[in-house]
């Protein structure tokens, strides 16, 4: 049965980085995006690398979840990795039937590898220590410029937490969905795809009818309560930047600096 | 037909060394031509203890057996005891899905393999049973009110001609008229058809209507299982845990605290009527 589906993989615990205002940790993950397509070599990488560690560090979040988003994207790392190892031209070292590899496909591919299981593991980080809501709080904050040429930031914000908040509430549907169809001999575990996929029909039906339900029960419950949108509208908490905040800020300015630099003077 | 709950216990972390219990060490046992009904406080293991019934959820300790045999057995044919006990979930009218009544009905009698004929025969009959007109047949399910798709839903259930018919509170959400029809069709069919039935409520005024027998949980475990009379002379043990008696119960006992000879066992409307006929007429 669907059980045990996290998503939005919150690691709850308490430390600088997940008391660090959103915005700031939508930043890093932006900057340290950048940084990483801005460096190139091994040193640049050691860089980015210690960097890395020294945030993890301080998050607090054992590594074990860090590299759990990894594992999904094994494949696409393994396609990459071969990819880069066959196909680039250059200097021949290792040849055998159609296969060539040459020096600098091995160089891009260990590049590629490093690259993207740094970019995963540096956007979890953003993920493990923000709660969902508080990222979509970010969002519309950091977006907000947008609305000068109107595009209604809060809007979709809102549409995004509220999909958020909604994901448990529908798993646990499609769980009652599941038993009372089973109850009624249902077979969801036999058969072949074509089997299978029909034998969702009778799972899928309700649980839209009751997503949709549950859409207009909110949208008379938000009207109900005056909501009309974004404008004039005031936040509980609204975000406000802190000492700790702006020395994150400083700190995140200093490494992209140093990438910037390291990049330019290296080889 | 009979269906045995033996030391069942459910715990969400068995492991544990200090397991958190949502059933515990219950046993109980129910027979064809039952009626009874299972109370309980929110969150005392009722609808847990109904799915153990029909093998939704295995219990981490004891067994369920059917007619003597263990149903968690390897080889025993789960599909085959959950068509011999229909399980009605809270709000079954959610699992709607068909494109008319008749289709949804049956679905449950389609799984069991049968020919199109014996579905749709098992189907209508199912309609009769809860008293849906013939006219309803081609109609959504989704236009109907809400009483008619429970209706619906429950059909859909007795279509597989269960042995055991458990509904877990069938009358959540309906009026006083929808539920007194939903809860008449469920005696009715226990009365003709010998369906043993169990029914999951809240109300004990329904109960002390229509149960036979009551199963009443408290915190996973079973606190007592007995007539209805006899339960409620436990009154004030029952609203400890939450629960009461029927509110004529509690009038029985006020007019014997003034000094009227009224039984205290009278748990309904017309039960009352009569002792205090009774006693006036003397």
């Amino acid at each position: 049965m669907i059980r045990d589906i996290t998503i939005g993989q919150y690691y709850d615990t308490d430390s600088v980085i997940h008391r660090l205002d959103p915005r700031v940790k939508l930043a890093f993950t932006l900057i340290y995006i950048v940084s990483l397509f801005v460096g190139h070599g091994p040193w640049c990488y050691a860089f980015a690398f210690a960097f890395l560690v020294f945030v993890i560090v301080l998050s607090r979040v054992p590594v074990k979840f860090m590299v759990k988003g990894l594992r999904a994207m094994l494949v696409i790392l393994i396609i990459s990795a071969l990819f880069n190892l066959f196909l680039v031209q250059g200097e021949v070292i290792f040849s055998w039937w159609i296969f060539r590899i040459t020096r600098e496909g091995v160089r891009m591919a260990v590049m590629m590898v490093v690259r993207l299981v740094f970019l995963v593991i540096g956007s979890s980080i953003m993920t493990l220590t923000t709660t969902p809501n508080d990222l979509t709080d970010g969002l519309e904050r950091s977006l907000r410029f947008l609305r000068v040429i109107k595009v209604p930031v809060h809007e979709i914000a809102m549409m995004m937490s509220i999909a958020l908040r909604f994901i448990p509430i529908l798993i646990e549907e499609v769980n009652k969905i599941m038993k009372a169809q089973i109850a009624r001999g249902a077979d969801f575990d036999t058969g072949g795809i074509i089997k299978k996929a029909k034998a969702m029909i009778p799972l899928l039906i309700p649980l839209f009818v009751s997503a949709f339900r549950r859409a207009s029960d909110l949208a008379l419950a938000m009207e109900a309560r005056c909501y009309h949108g974004g404008d004039g509208r005031t936040k509980l908490h609204p975000l406000k930047y802190g000492r700790t905040d702006i020395i994150a800020y400083i700190i995140l300015l200093l490494y992209l600096g140093g990438m910037i630099t390291m990049a330019v003077l290296l080889p | 037909m009979e269906l045995t709950l033996k030391n069942v216990s459910y715990s969400y972390n068995p492991d544990a060394p200090e397991p958190v219990y949502a059933v515990r060490d219950v046993s109980l046992t129910i027979r064809s031509g039952d009626f009874a009904a299972l109370i309980g406080h929110t969150g005392s293991g009722k609808s847990t203890l109904i799915q153990f019934m029909n093998g939704l959820l295995k219990p981490t300790e004891g067994q369920v057996l059917f007619n003597g045999e263990d149903i968690f057995e390897k080889k025993y044919p789960l599909k085959t005891l959950r068509q011999k006990v229909g399980l009605v979930f809270q709000y079954p009218e959610h699992q709607l899905f068909e494109e008319t009544v008749l289709k949804d009905i049956c679905f449950g009698p389609k799984n069991m393999g049968l020919s199109k004929e014996e579905q749709e025969e098992r189907a209508r009959h199912a309609m009769k049973l809860v008293g849906l007109a013939e006219s309803y047949e081609d109609k959504s399910p989704f236009e109907l009110s809400g009483g008619e798709k429970r209706r619906v839903a429950i059909a859909g259930v007795l279509a597989m001609k269960p042995e055991c018919l458990i509904l877990d509170e069938p009358t959540a959400g309906l009026d006083p008229a929808g539920r007194d029809d939903i809860l008449g069709t469920v005696r009715a069919l226990s009365d003709e058809e010998g369906i043993a039935v169990v029914l999951v409520s809240h109300s004990m005024e329904d109960v002390a209507v229509y149960a036979e027998r009551l199963f009443v949980m408290k915190k996973g475990e079973l606190l007592y299982d007995d007539t209805p009379k006899a339960v409620f002379r436990h009154y004030k043990e029952l609203e400890q845990i939450g629960l009461s008696a029927p509110q004529v119960t509690y009038i029985a006992h006020a007019l014997r605290e003034k000094g009227f000879d009224v039984s205290e066992d009278a748990m309904t409307v017309a039960e009352l009527k009569q002792e205090i006929l009774r006693v006036l007429g003397k």
